[in-house]
């Protein structure tokens, strides 16, 4: 089997960004399972889209505007009530700034 | 088995009422599901509450509608008040929605009944509905195969006469396959047809919700119900929505059918062809002129697709973060700890795939080669279908390139995202597409014919479906379950 056109590192860094925290064994399945789709994916540089305007939604749309007014919106305590942890009104995260 | 249209005939006479009818079906369910396991969440007291109050409005002779009391099955993905809401997934299993859905109310205001809610392949990642993170759900027709997905559980709940109709999402085809795969009908509307307010969100140019039932009229009736435009939701479009049964009867006479002859590929099962041909026939016999057309990038749809569908799952799944509702992984240190923890606890495999596939077509250096070149793709396809539409009505194809395959059968992501090859191209476009039973394999298993119609024109689709069905007569067989 080829080496995979994605490398190891390239597969840490996007999971840094996507903020999964890979398993070893999983980052290397997904490596081998990400490059086996990009080859599939290739097949769309056999086209020429040089002179081709991107498509971004299917039925042309321009932007939809509407009166800035006030209104009413959903409970605190309904939305609260989702939270995986609550201090009061606020959600509780675990701590941000180092100390 | 009843359809949508003769209970409310049954209802308006007297001859039931919404409580027995529920009660019949939540005891069906109660004996069914633990073999089909097409529900997650069944709603037994607001279902009995709800055919109360439809009862009340059909004694005292005024029913809100031709829904009035109709039990139906809503599939998870879609946000419920008060009824969880977990869409397939570890990391919304606890998730309560404070609201609900566009389409839900709208479907409480036409006095449909819910009876619970359907198990997806997680985020409606998947063809099979074995991506859920609970437990597969199998095809009626054969237990011992997938009953297609993502909407699995709501086709599965269809074909069961474990509810009368019932709510899919589809972004590359998860209302059609599972459609096809199970023996019902199910349609995708257009793109911008139905609110998707409330709907969690996949791959927002793509996704829109539609319904499922057992034959065309049902599924009308449902569309009806949840067509039109929805201020919350500014996709949603201001296109009139027309009288969709009264479509039903126009018949086909000298519509112009298009065949596409990319839909008829090397490798797909010659009974799934050969049910098709034979549908083409049919047509043709009822008065539809049919032509060969060509959709010549049909074969690098599915290649966008799972570029384009990633990268916008990739960013609407970037809220689950484990702070304001949902999973939380215990333990982390700090923020960012705490993030890549619930991520990596809460979504599965499939879901960990398409986030690191879709970043990475986002991602710094790759963005123009793989996001931006899937996007100038994606305006082939479309092109494609305009210029079919010059000549054509409509465009009659198989759903699928094979019937309902074994649990386990495609442990390879990429032969499982090969499913979608005949409905993805139909989500690029935004046009709206129905699946219909079209016919058995020898072994008895459904196979799903499709439709293709113009933006907007759903009741073309619909009138063509009907008068197809009334001449077959695969919608009145239902599979064998004890």
């Amino acid at each position: 089997m080829a080496e995979p056109k994605i490398t190891l590192a390239e597969v840490e860094h996007v999971a840094r960004l996507a903020r999964l925290d890979l398993s070893e064994p999983e980052k290397k399945r997904m490596r081998f399972q990400l490059d086996a789709i990009l080859t599939y994916i290739d097949k769309l540089r056999r086209l020429d889209t040089d002179d081709v305007e991107p498509t971004s939604h299917a039925i042309p749309m321009v932007n939809v505007m509407r009166e800035d007014e006030v209104r009413p919106c959903l409970p605190t305590e309904e939305m609260l009530a989702n939270a995986p942890e609550r201090e009061g009104d606020f959600v509780r995260v675990p701590r941000i700034i180092e100390e | 088995m009843a359809t949508i249209a003769e209970l409310g005939i049954r209802y308006r006479s007297g001859e039931a009422t919404p409580t027995g009818v529920v009660r019949a079906y939540l005891e069906r369910i109660e004996a069914l599901n633990p073999q089909v396991r097409a529900y997650f969440t069944v709603t037994r007291d607001t279902a009995l509450a709800q055919a109360e109050a439809a009862e009340k409005r059909l004694k005292a002779g005024a029913p809100l509608g031709l829904l009035d009391g109709i039990p139906l099955a809503i599939k998870d993905v879609i946000c419920t008040k008060g009824i969880r809401t977990a869409c397939g997934s570890k990391i919304l299993e606890p998730f309560v929605p404070p609201y609900d859905a566009t389409v839900i109310a709208r479907l409480g205001a036409a006095g449909a009944i819910i009876l619970g809610k359907t198990n997806m392949d997680e985020f409606a990642m998947g063809s099979s509905t074995e991506n859920s993170a609970f437990f597969p759900t199998r095809n009626p027709w054969d237990l011992g195969r997938v009953p297609g997905g993502s909407s699995g559980g709501s086709a599965a709940a269809v074909a069961a006469d474990l509810a009368l109709g019932a709510l899919g999402s589809d972004t590359g085809g998860s209302i059609r396959q599972p459609a096809a795969f199970c023996g019902t009908v199910g349609l995708k509307p257009t793109y911008g047809r139905v609110s998707r307010y409330g709907l969690v969100a996949f791959a927002s140019s793509l996704d829109q919700i539609g319904p499922f039932a057992r034959d065309v009229r049902g599924a009308a009736l449902i569309l009806q119900a949840i067509a039109g435009h929805d201020p919350l939701d500014s996709t949603s479009t201001e296109v009139p929505v027309p009288d969709y049964t009264a479509a039903l009867g126009r018949g086909i006479e000298g519509l112009r059918v298009g065949v596409p002859a990319e839909y008829f590929i090397e490798g797909m099962d010659p009974e799934v062809e050969a049910a098709v041909r034979a549908a083409i026939d049919v047509l043709k016999g009822l008065g539809a002129r049919t032509e060969k057309v060509s959709l010549p990038h049909t074969d690098y749809a599915l290649a966008a697709y799972y570029l384009i569908a990633p990268a916008e799952a990739s960013s609407n799944l970037a809220r689950y973060d484990g702070v304001k509702y949902g999973y939380r992984a215990a333990g982390g240190k700090d923020l960012i700890q705490m993030y890549g923890r619930t991520r990596a606890e809460g979504f599965g495999a499939e879901v960990k795939r398409r986030i690191m596939l879709g970043t990475y077509a986002l991602s710094a250096g790759y963005y123009e080669a793989y996001y931006g070149k899937a996007q100038r793709v994606r305006t082939l396809v479309r092109r494609d279908f305009q210029q079919a539409f010059e000549r054509v009505d409509l465009l009659v194809c198989p759903t699928a390139p094979s019937v309902a395959f074994k649990l386990g059968d495609k442990e390879d992501p990429l032969q499982m995202y090969l499913c979608d090859v005949f409905t993805i191209p139909v989500n690029l476009a935004g046009l709206p597409g129905l699946s219909l039973p079209g016919g058995f394999t020898a072994t008895g298993l459904p196979i799903g014919l499709q439709l293709i119609g113009k933006p907007f024109d759903e009741a073309t689709l619909l009138s063509a479906a009907y008068a197809y069905e009334q001449v077959t007569p695969w919608h009145t067989r239902a599979p064998e379950l004890a």
